[in-house]
């Protein structure tokens, strides 16, 4: 049944609405499609699914659907595999004037019959039905005047199903990572409109109640602008451990320092301690605390490393990992007073999230910030709960 | 009935123009989504060119507002007028502009209106405008006017998904998603251009310009314009075949980052150079 489409597509977790369900009604009532179920795929592709991320489960639901529909488009390349396989017929003089006297309408009549009794199924020589190498008015390589040539010419276009079962945007798929762009797509979601810049907008209001006051003489009052911007806390772990992901670390730097007008980012070693790090390389740093008390409260704060350490590097007073470092307040205590200070604040970890349960600091971490994977879907997530201050629920 | 066959300047597959005649016949916008530089914006020009229709262009910046689409008040104008000029201001329809939207609803014939890269502007951009584009008319609460269309507009609106769109918009909206173009496709869109370009340069430019883009970690892949671009640099240098073979002349104009020349230069000469990059997780 055609409604199975409907429901197979939400399955898969395309979310299509009666409104966009309906519109396609709409268009095949128009006959849109043309009576092929090739363009028929690309209709309700354009009328029912909004972003390219879910084409392939559009494809996987269409093929569900649709995967035992034969069409003429099926029946002509199967024909064409069978032709191939006989040689030319040669026929006689007088053969040749026996099927000449066959008239066009009658070969037409005929070759509808026949396929719809499937007769034409890899059928070699023979009067009556298609097949190849006869003198039947159907079929190619073979004699006859008034016959009607098929799957002679190269199909163009694929039919409907080949090209969903190609499945050819399975890398839109939102679970791998982009390049920079995404990342920058996503991180941009962070922007909203703060009051900044030149003031250069005029505010009507304030402007009648200044000439007003001036006694009619023209006061103009400006405001600022608004305009897209965002502030954004960006530390991450530079760690030995952290070396195989440091060309991904990278990459988000760069989206979010193309994107984000007002970012503070700062490097640490395994876990924050008393200093923050300017530089990679640790040369020079800030007092955490100082940070902590000079840096507005709106900033957001994206925590970025891998939570794997050694426990005590956690919890215990000079439990750092370098020996020349001392700390007096175990790291799980400044973690702490970060996720007290801002509001907005997550840990975004290229490890995959199955993992994390099996690594005690991991766990520990979790707890204390709300955690994503350092995935283009893991930062949409993350960049939505940064914002909305929900974590949305996610799909298995 | 309008129905759109494509222009000789501008190349389409014949999904999208399957997709915009769906659009026009349901009287529904059709968005276009796709890479940039895959020729969003030229399909409004092309759509108005070969259906004879006048094209109405909406840019959208990040800070404009559906309200400016609809019509403007310039109060600047009055105040100025009702303190330093003799005119007469209590006439506001003279302070009253039709934004684009507002002059294709008013418009006495049936127009295109291209709303470029929707994206750009505020999330709650296309909600503002989700019930004028459905009904076709709006309220001027100053005149007491309504302005109805006549005709509805052919909309078209691109977005290069920098952000997301809200949900009851997109359920409004026919999409087609531009994908970029395969080498078949690429070469008729050069030969638009470059109607006499020779066959074994324009190969060689393909080849080139695909191994190029099929690099991940480039930040910025060199898009259609670019490559015309490029195309245009080797015709006016008069780069021979063998040259650009051996290596790539004014890279400057396919790639425009420095990071991005050098991961090109660092990866050998071949087709075949290892591409090192982290693509997937699977990788860990």
């Amino acid at each position: 049944m055609f409604i199975n489409f409907f429901f197979n597509l939400k399955a898969q977790g395309v979310p299509v609405s009666i409104h966009e369900w309906m519109a396609l009604h709409e268009a095949l009532v128009l006959n849109l499609n043309d009576v092929s179920l090739t363009k028929f795929y690309y209709m309700a592709r354009a009328i029912l699914v909004k972003n390219e991320v879910l084409y392939d489960r559009y494809d996987i639901a269409f093929l569900d659907t649709f995967k035992d529909v034969e069409t003429t488009d099926e029946l002509l390349e199967q024909i064409l595999e069978g032709l191939k396989k006989v040689k030319e017929l040669h026929l006689t003089e007088e053969e040749k004037r026996q099927v000449e006297k066959l008239n066009l309408d009658e070969v037409l009549r005929n070759f509808e019959e026949q396929l719809r009794q499937g007769h034409y199924k890899n059928h070699v020589g023979g009067n009556k039905a298609i097949g190849t190498g006869g003198r039947s008015t159907q079929g190619a390589w073979g004699y006859n005047p008034a016959g009607i040539r098929i799957g002679q010419g190269v199909s163009r276009h694929k039919s409907a199903v080949q090209i969903a079962e190609k499945r050819e945007f399975k890398n839109y798929s939102n679970q791998i990572i982009l390049d920079t762009r995404q990342m920058r797509v996503a991180l941009s979601h962070l922007r909203s409109l703060l009051p900044i810049g030149p003031e250069e907008h005029l505010d009507v209001e304030q402007t009648v109640d200044a000439t007003s006051k001036n006694a009619g003489e023209l006061e103009l009052i400006w405001k600022k602008k608004e305009k897209k911007a965002a502030k954004l806390i960006l530390l991450m772990d530079a760690g030995g451990s952290m070396t195989p992901y440091a060309r991904l670390v990278e990459r988000l730097f760069s989206a979010a320092s193309s994107q984000i007008s007002k970012l503070k980012y700062f490097y640490f070693h395994n876990c924050i301690y008393q200093d923050l790090w300017k530089d990679i390389e640790r040369s020079e740093s800030i007092s955490t605390v100082d940070f902590l008390k000079n840096t507005d409260k709106d900033y957001k704060l994206i925590i970025v490393g891998d939570a794997e350490m050694a426990p005590s590097e956690l919890t215990w007073a000079n439990g750092a990992i370098d020996y020349w470092y001392h700390n007096d307040i175990p790291g799980i205590v400044w973690l702490q007073r970060l996720r007290e200070t801002f509001k907005y604040s997550l840990w975004l970890n290229p490890i995959p999230q199955r993992s994390w349960d099996y690594i005690q600091t991991t766990r520990m971490i979790k707890n204390i910030f709300p955690m994503f994977e350092l995935t283009l879907e893991g930062l949409d997530e993350a960049i939505k709960h940064l914002i909305s201050g929900k974590v949305l629920q996610k799909a298995v | 009935m309008n129905y759109f066959t494509g222009t000789d300047e501008y190349v389409l597959s014949q999904e999208l123009k399957d997709n915009v005649n769906v659009a026009i016949a349901l009287g529904r916008p059709l968005l276009v989504k796709g890479e940039p530089g895959t020729g969003k914006t030229l399909l409004a020009h092309s759509i108005a060119r070969g259906l004879g229709k006048r094209l109405l262009v909406w840019n959208i910046k990040s800070t404009t507002k559906a309200q400016e689409g609809l019509y403007v008040y310039d109060t600047v104008q009055r105040l100025n007028d009702a303190r330093f000029g003799g005119k007469d201001v209590s006439n506001i329809k003279q302070y009253i502009k039709l934004g684009k939207l507002g002059e294709s609803f008013a418009s006495e014939e049936q127009v295109v209106l291209l709303i470029d890269e929707i994206d750009k502007a505020d999330i709650e951009f296309p909600n503002d405008l989700l019930h004028e584009l459905d009904i076709m008319n709006f309220y001027i609460p100053e005149t007491g006017e309504t302005i109805a269309a006549q005709h509805r507009p052919i909309v078209i609106i691109t977005s290069n998904s920098e952000k997301e769109l809200p949900d009851p918009f997109l359920r409004r909206c026919v999409f087609h998603y531009i994908a970029f173009p395969d080498e078949e496709l690429m070469e008729r869109i050069v030969r638009v251009h470059f109607p006499d370009i020779e066959k074994k340069l324009l190969r060689e430019c393909l080849k080139k310009f695909y191994w190029i883009r099929q690099f991940d970690m480039l930040r910025k892949k060199p898009s259609t314009s670019e490559l015309v671009d490029w195309i245009q640099a080797l015709k006016i240098g008069g780069v021979s075949i063998k040259k650009i073979e051996d290596e790539i002349p004014f890279i400057g104009t396919l790639l425009k980052k420095k990071e991005d020349i050098d991961v090109v230069a660092n990866s050998g000469k071949t087709h075949y150079a290892y591409n090192s990059s982290i693509r997937t997780r699977d990788v860990y």
